[in-house]
């Protein structure tokens, strides 16, 4: 293997960890609010760890199974104790294995954003465990695995719009209906605490994606064959995928800018965050079957159709706290599908010959069979999580239980949870008691009771 | 006799009344930073397009103690250098204090101003 490729792996792999920590807990942590800031930094931080575990013991075996990639067994999933601790993994296949351990790890910790402020942590362990082995590893064996669906319907998703973003948006959507609102939602919301971590979240995620999106090329055997031809490979569509994330990430900030300066007067630096997100999200399936006018278009759209998304949570009655089916499923479906459009042949995953027999997308020559393949990617992926998430989401609430209790949630979560708070406003307001396990505990802000009006969306 | 005169007014005049007090010879005051509303209200906030009504305005609290005598004259120099003439100047009032103790001395009432 190539000693500049594999530098580059390591690399790429420690900048998708960074995403989740501590990107997307900053990211998230300065949208929440100042009484439960530290709950949903640890919910990414715990996905990290039970995740992470999760994933060396059963998960690369039951999602890829073979030694550093996937199986192809063309089944809907893999056996989870054929490689259970990565048995049979080689240690220079270790980074591959590390690489797809941090998709697994950052798309369970989206979820958390659709449930902030309610649930206990406990449960979210016991959730974490049962997402990932049932709904994440079938899902990605079968988009990249090798597995039963891509066998029958050839999809193209470069570095994970259906198995991150759009599994990730459903379930959220779906754990929030069954663990239901907040209390006062949609009445009380509470403003971001901190836009200024959510600003430095995005930054962070911009960077990071680069490991997840440009990291995510895989040779063909064409390009293993000759040391040129893996060269003219590697540097022809990582560029390629670097400058499409790089464009799309771009124009969706300024269309959600645009958006809310036209809806609401001001272009707000929340909405410039969101809009860096919904752009890498949607660049994120499309980034190796485009070109760069593609992927503009791709991003401007993204960018302007999530602005308008994330209000309609307020017209279902849909308590997505931070909006992850706003974001991260409308995102999905608009970059998986609309590689249906702007898919060319003449992209990296055009001339590696990954395209379906049909050609481009519409706008390059090619017929439908490209967007009816994408649009199966997208509805396999919803059915499955949908169907999957709904009923552990239930089992859970059925057992163990979701919710604090309400006293708790207006307290604030995170001295409920844990026992701490995030910031210390004042210096009078407790006291250090030596030897002593409990002390006094302050809730509450000082300042300001904002108030959200009843249905205030677009 | 002990007077207690507070004023809340915007934020950015404080430099003004102080530097009025302490030409009129007021030899200290508490200041404190507040929220509240009156006529003024609040102001909206949009964020992901919904909107957040803010009810509670930034203000700044200025409290002085005085004697009988001078107690008009400091209500009279605070209105006059934190009137902006706009909605949300604030107010000022007098209350009597019963007694008061300078805690280093234990002096009481006027002797303790």
């Amino acid at each position: 293997m190539d000693n500049g490729y594999y530098a580059w792996m390591i690399v790429a792999t420690a900048f998708v960890l960074m995403m989740t920590t501590p990107a997307l807990a900053l990211f998230y942590g300065g949208m929440t609010r100042t009484k439960s800031v530290l709950n949903i930094m640890m919910m990414s931080f715990v996905a990290m760890g039970v995740v992470g575990i999760v994933f060396v013991l059963w998960g690369w075996s039951e999602g890829w199974g073979a030694d550093g990639a996937g199986n192809a067994n063309g089944q809907l999933i893999a056996n989870p104790f054929h490689e259970f601790g990565l048995l049979h993994v080689s240690s220079s296949n270790f980074i591959y294995v590390l690489f797809q351990l941090t998709f697994a790890v950052i798309t369970v910790a989206l979820i958390s954003g659709s449930i902030a402020d309610r649930v206990k942590i406990g449960s979210w362990v016991v959730f974490c465990v049962l997402w990932v082995t049932l709904v994440y590893l079938p899902i990605a064996h079968n988009i990249w695995g090798g597995g039963w669906f891509a066998a029958h319907f050839p999809n193209l998703d470069y570095a994970g719009g259906t198995v991150v973003h759009i599994n990730a948006g459903v379930a959220g959507g779906v754990l929030a209906l069954v663990i239901g609102r907040r209390k006062g939602w949609p009445r009380d919301v509470g403003r971001p605490h901190n836009l200024t971590l959510t600003m430095i979240g995005a930054g962070l995620l911009w960077m990071g994606w680069y490991g997840f999106n440009v990291g995510s090329i895989v040779f063909t055997s064409g390009s293993l064959s000759s040391s040129a031809k893996f060269t003219a490979q590697f540097q022809g569509e990582t560029g390629v995928t670097f400058l499409n994330t790089t464009i799309a990430t771009m124009a969706a900030m300024l269309a959600w800018m645009l958006v809310e300066r036209i809806r609401n007067g001001k272009a707000t630096s929340l909405g410039a965050a969101s809009g860096v997100v919904a752009g890498l999200v949607a660049i994120t399936p499309s980034c190796g079957s485009v070109n760069t006018l593609g992927a503009l278009c791709i991003g401007a759209v993204a960018g302007a159709v999530c602005a308008v998304a994330v209000g309609l949570k307020y017209k279902v009655g849909l308590d997505d706290s931070l909006d992850v089916v706003g974001v991260h499923l409308t995102g999905g479906i608009i970059g998986a599908l609309l590689i249906g459009f702007f898919g060319t042949l003449l992209s990296p995953q055009g001339l590696d010959g990954l395209f379906p027999s049909g050609g481009g997308g519409l706008f390059y020559g090619g017929n439908a069979t490209l967007l009816w393949h994408q649009f199966l990617g997208v509805v396999f992926t919803i059915v499955w999580c949908g169907v999957l998430t709904a009923l552990i989401g239930l089992a859970i609430k059925h057992t163990m239980g979701w919710r604090i209790t309400p006293e708790a949630e207006v307290e604030g979560i995170d001295y409920d949870q844990h026992g701490e708070s995030a910031y210390d406003w004042g210096t009078s307001s407790g006291s250090h008691v030596v030897g002593a396990s409990s002390g006094s505990h302050v809730a509450g802000t000082s300042s300001g009771s904002p108030v959200v009006k009843e249905g205030a969306a677009p | 006799m002990t007077r207690l005169v507070t004023a809340i007014i915007k934020p950015f005049k404080l430099d003004d009344v102080k530097a009025a007090l302490e030409g009129l010879g007021v030899q200290g005051m508490t200041v404190s930073e507040v929220s509240g509303f009156g006529r003024q209200k609040g102001h909206t906030e949009v964020y992901r397009g919904a909107e957040y009504r803010v009810d509670m305005v930034p203000k700044v609290r200025v409290e002085v103690l005085t004697d009988d005598h001078q107690a008009l004259d400091i209500v009279e120099s605070i209105v006059k250098a934190a009137r902006t003439g706009k909605i949300g100047d604030g107010k000022v009032w007098v209350t009597s204090v019963d007694h008061m103790v300078r805690v280093r001395t234990g002096e009481r009432d006027t002797d303790a101003l």
